[in-house]
């Protein structure tokens, strides 16, 4: 066991962790923020997307530990402070980018780093950027919506429905 | 009922989910969520071999190591109940199916890769894994069946020794038939027969499955967390055939589930270890699958291999359809798996289209495989594939364009009556194909195939239609067809004193938005807000027995009990009322939530009555009883019957083979609707799904039945840079005639739907680039679509 440190949403949090625990596995079982989910084993479905310093991160792809004195954010930080849905929030809901809602908090943190990155993205640029986010309800269709109408944008004629 | 609204809250408003605001903020409640305190965890050490003979479990040093609470194996199961099978199938010569035992550990052999051999329970789930590493397994490998056309034959590998063979069953439908068909195939002017491979597939839900069990010591009851579509059918059969707990000492939860697809109806070996386990270890236990787990142990989907031969005569009317399928099994029984390619697969059979002569045979084989069992559409995407093709290509062979030689052969009248034991009660299938016509502007396809051509690609169209029997459906006909339980749905509306309503379904929600889409109809009906109605699902404590959500069927079935019990209110409310005001109780109308006596300016508003209902100080205590709670049992005449015409158009790169979906349209007739984003929502996804088994997703075993594709490295799902923006439609409505809301359900259509106009898009796009390709199975990946164009 080892100490580790990190602020998470914004407080500092330490605890003992053993050194194979993942990160998903200390914000899950340790501080018991089960907004992030666990998809898969392989870092592929993108499930458990949280910011790291600012970047989306696999946490389950990194340790515990290397978050050492790092600012992480998760799905329980992303509303306004007032408690209402956030802009890339509110247009999954507007434009029902969601049904089960398990990839959903692993889209929104992907969706947020996009956006951040790049505030006015093309349809071709979202479904590239999310190759590694699986949602398997949607279709993708209202989940593209959603970022395009976050960022502004009207959505082409084919996605009118 | 219906009506023309995307504003409000009442039946056709596209309401926005209520049930976002939990899932988007991190707030969902998913059963891996859930911890009890003092839980300890489960890891069960699984078969890596297809087949084998277990000589000796050596446990000893693994018993020793750190955290260890107990190890179980087979043994521990001895004398207790194995998984039952909910459906029994009779087959052509009168004979039952043959019907292996499943036990929840391992017994003597294993069967399939992921069979679990034993189960060790630990302090941490790190503890268990470390532990299960110390089990010493002597497992004697043996020859494993598993290509079913070789299961079959005299000197394969017995999947079950104490079986005389590896079939299930051998089914015909409708054997009557058979002599006709075969006089009808005969006397064909044209037959066209194609043999096609209907790929076996994994639903993968992104939640994995999971379960946590408590026993309380002082009241020997029971409680289960877990991953269900139908916790009460897990409640009846673990508690009934499995674990023998009477219902009312097991609570079954399912709280948030992330999406079902069919694989989360079966009651499964983990749910029943770990409820066993958390009385036997006097600890709660909790099991969380991994997705390497949730590949080699959720049941699989599909898996048919066909012939299926149509028959037309001089003027390209359909005269006889007759086919053959092996269906999979998979190593054991699963839940519902015996049903899938018969009843769900065989009654579908005639299609749209009016072939006075069909006659379905299914073998249903064992294979040391993971069982396969429903998955989205279940059978019917089968029926509608094989289908949808064969016409295909018999409009190729006979030089007509596939639209008209469809709609030529139409079903046009209703209700219509198939040779294969169904009754269509409403549809209108050219109406389905006009508005498909224009939604997918197939009239500029030619001028969008010239520009992909400039481009050096090659481009391709496919249309199909397809029918659906959803809404599952009358007890007594299910009963006769070898169903072990009723399919009915129960709905409690409990009316608060203040008037707030908590309505109790047996339906399930895990995507499909009942939270928002129920409220909607009840609110509708009362003309009150629908934000005074929670939905209530989920727990077996909280409602009356349910059977649950798969087979389109909430709606349907659960919708149609949720009115019954909500008119149930409304006229013990009218009684109220009429009271209240001193009127005569016939005189009495609900409108706008207010009650008023007609012909008057008398009016006493909703939460009058109910608080008279519980206040009883002013109330007709001789006619009726104190309280406003209403339960009804709906169980419906018929399936319903959504249908729908689908195109897809691809562009194929001939340098690599592949393939890509530039437009996706399908319009659907599902009957009336209650909130059309809803309804779209799931067309979407069903379209990817479909999308994903014509050109990505394939669970492949080798040759010694090792499961090559048990993760998302190796099998390919469907990612949003594969699929395109979709043009879905469903104005196209013909109400169900036999159930209070007309409506047909609409969870199962896309992915019923697509995959034969994608597949009959590539086959297109490769004859444009003069390949002379006649089938391709799926997944039309870019190396089979690069073979085939070598020739």
């Amino acid at each position: 066991m080892a100490k580790v440190a990190m602020t998470v949403n914004g407080k500092s949090v330490s605890r003992e962790v053993e050194g194979r625990t993942l990160l998903v596995q200390f914000l899950r079982d340790d501080l018991r923020l089960t907004g992030t989910h666990v998809g898969c084993d392989t870092s592929q479905c993108g499930a458990c997307v949280v910011h790291v310093n600012g970047e989306a991160v696999k946490a389950c792809t990194m340790f515990a530990l290397e978050a050492e004195g790092a600012e992480v954010t998760t799905i329980e930080a992303m509303a306004n402070e007032d408690g209402s849905l956030n802009v890339v929030q509110q247009a999954f809901q507007d434009y029902h980018g969601l049904q089960c809602g398990f990839c959903t908090p692993g889209m929104v943190m992907s969706a947020t780093s996009l956006l951040k990155d790049n505030p006015k993205p093309t349809e071709q640029e979202i479904r590239d950027y999310l190759e590694g986010n699986i949602c398997r309800c949607t279709g993708y269709h209202n989940i593209i919506k959603a970022i395009m109408a976050a960022s502004g944008q009207d959505m082409p004629s084919m996605a009118a429905e | 009922m219906p009506k023309d609204s995307a504003t409000g809250t009442g039946i056709g408003a596209s309401t926005k989910r209520r049930e976002d605001v939990r899932f988007l903020t991190g707030n969902g409640n998913y059963t891996d969520d859930i911890n009890v305190h003092g839980q300890a965890y489960v890891h069960f050490l699984r078969s890596d071999v297809a087949h084998g003979r277990i000589n000796g479990i050596d446990t000893s040093a693994a018993e020793g190591m750190p955290g260890v609470v107990r190890i179980f194996t087979g043994k521990d199961f001895e004398g207790i109940g194995g998984l039952p099978c909910g459906w029994q199938v009779t087959d052509k010569h009168g004979e039952v199916m043959k019907e292996p035992g499943h036990p929840v550990l391992a017994q003597g052999k294993v069967r399939h890769v992921g069979d679990p051999v034993a189960a060790v329970v630990a302090d941490s789930l790190a503890e268990a894994r470390d532990a299960a590493e110390a089990i010493i397994l002597d497992i004697e490998e043996l020859p494993a069946a598993v290509n079913m056309k070789a299961a079959l034959e005299p000197d394969a590998p017995k999947v079950h020794d104490d079986l005389s063979d590896n079939l299930c069953y051998d089914w015909g439908f409708v054997e009557e038939n058979k002599g006709a068909v075969d006089e009808a195939i005969k006397n064909a002017a044209h037959v066209t027969t194609l043999e096609l491979i209907n790929n076996r597939l994994v639903a993968n839900p992104m939640e994995p499955r999971v379960a946590v069990a408590d026993w309380n010591r002082s009241n020997d009851e029971y409680t289960l967390y877990t991953t269900s579509q139908n916790p009460h059918v897990i409640r009846l059969l673990m508690g009934a055939f499995v674990l023998g707990i009477p219902e009312h000492k097991l609570r079954v939860v399912a709280p948030d589930v992330g999406g079902g697809f069919g694989t989360k109806i079966f009651h499964y070996a983990e749910e029943a270890f770990c409820t066993f386990a958390a009385k036997a270890c006097k600890r709660p236990v909790k099991w969380t699958s991994t997705r390497s787990e949730a590949f080699m142990s959720d049941a699989h989907g599909r898996d048919h291999v066909t012939k299926i031969e149509l028959a037309l005569d001089k003027d390209n009317n359909f005269t006889a359809i007759r086919t053959e399928t092996l269906a999979n099994m998979g190593a054991y029984l699963s839940t519902f798996a015996p049903s899938v390619p018969t009843w769900l697969h065989g009654t579908l059979m005639a299609g749209n289209y009016k072939t006075p002569n069909i006659y379905v045979n299914v073998k249903a084989v064992f294979t040391n495989t993971v069982p396969v069992d429903a998955y989205r559409g279940a059978g019917r995407p089968e029926a509608t594939y094989q289908l949808e093709r064969v016409i295909d290509m018999a409009a190729r062979e006979l030089g007509v364009d596939p639209i008209a030689l469809r709609r030529q052969n139409f079903i046009t009248e209703f209700p219509y009556a198939t040779p294969v034991a169904v009754e269509y009660d409403t549809g209108n299938y050219p109406a389905t194909m006009d508005k498909l016509e224009e939604i997918a502007d197939l009239a500029g396809f030619d001028a969008r195939r010239k520009e992909s051509e400039a481009k050096g690609k090659l481009r391709g169209l496919g249309v199909n239609c397809y029918i659906e029997a959803c809404g599952i459906a009358p007890s007594n006909l299910v009963g006769q067809l070898g169903a072990r339980a009723g399919l009915y749905e129960s709905a409690t509306v409990r009316v608060n004193a203040t008037g707030s309503i908590s309505v109790m379904t047996g339906s399930h929600s895990h995507g499909q938005g009942h939270e928002t889409a129920f409220p909607q109809v009840v609110a509708e009906m009362l003309g009150i807000d629908a934000s005074m109605i929670d939905i209530v699902h989920g727990d077996t404590a909280r409602g009356p027995m349910g059977m649950g959500t798969y087979g389109s069927r909430s709606l349907a079935v659960g919708g149609s009990a949720m009115v019954r019990a909500t008119e149930k209110i409304i006229n013990k409310a009218k009684k109220i009322a009429a009271h209240l005001m001193e009127a005569s109780e016939g005189d009495i109308e609900l409108k706008n939530g207010q009650f008023t006596v007609a012909g008057t300016d008398k009016s006493v508003a909703w939460g009058d009555v109910t608080l008279a209902a519980y206040v009883p100080h002013n109330y007709p205590l001789d006619d009726i009883e104190p309280g406003l709670e209403e339960t009804a049992f709906y169980d419906p005449s018929n399936f319903t019957y959504p249908s729908g015409a689908y195109a897809c158009e691809v562009e194929l790169d001939p340098e690599t083979g592949k393939v890509t979906v530039e437009r996706f349209s399908a319009a659907d007739d599902f009957g009336n609707i209650i909130n059309p984003m809803i309804v779209s929502g799931q067309v979407h996804g069903g379209i990817a799904q479909g999308i994903g088994q014509a050109l990505l997703e394939n669970c492949i075993y080798d040759e010694n039945g090792q499961l090559l594709s048990a993760s998302y490295m190796d099998y390919a799902m469907p990612r949003a840079d594969d699929v395109p923006f979709y043009a879905v439609d469903h104005s196209c409505q013909t109400p169900c005639t036999h159930n209070p809301l007309g409506v047909k359900g609409c969870g199962e259509a896309g992915a019923i739907g697509s995959p034969p106009s994608v597949i009959n898009a590539v086959i297109d796009a490769l004859q444009s680039g003069g390949h002379k390709v006649a089938h391709l199975d799926m997944p039309a990946s870019p190396s089979r679509v690069w073979a085939a164009m070598q020739g």
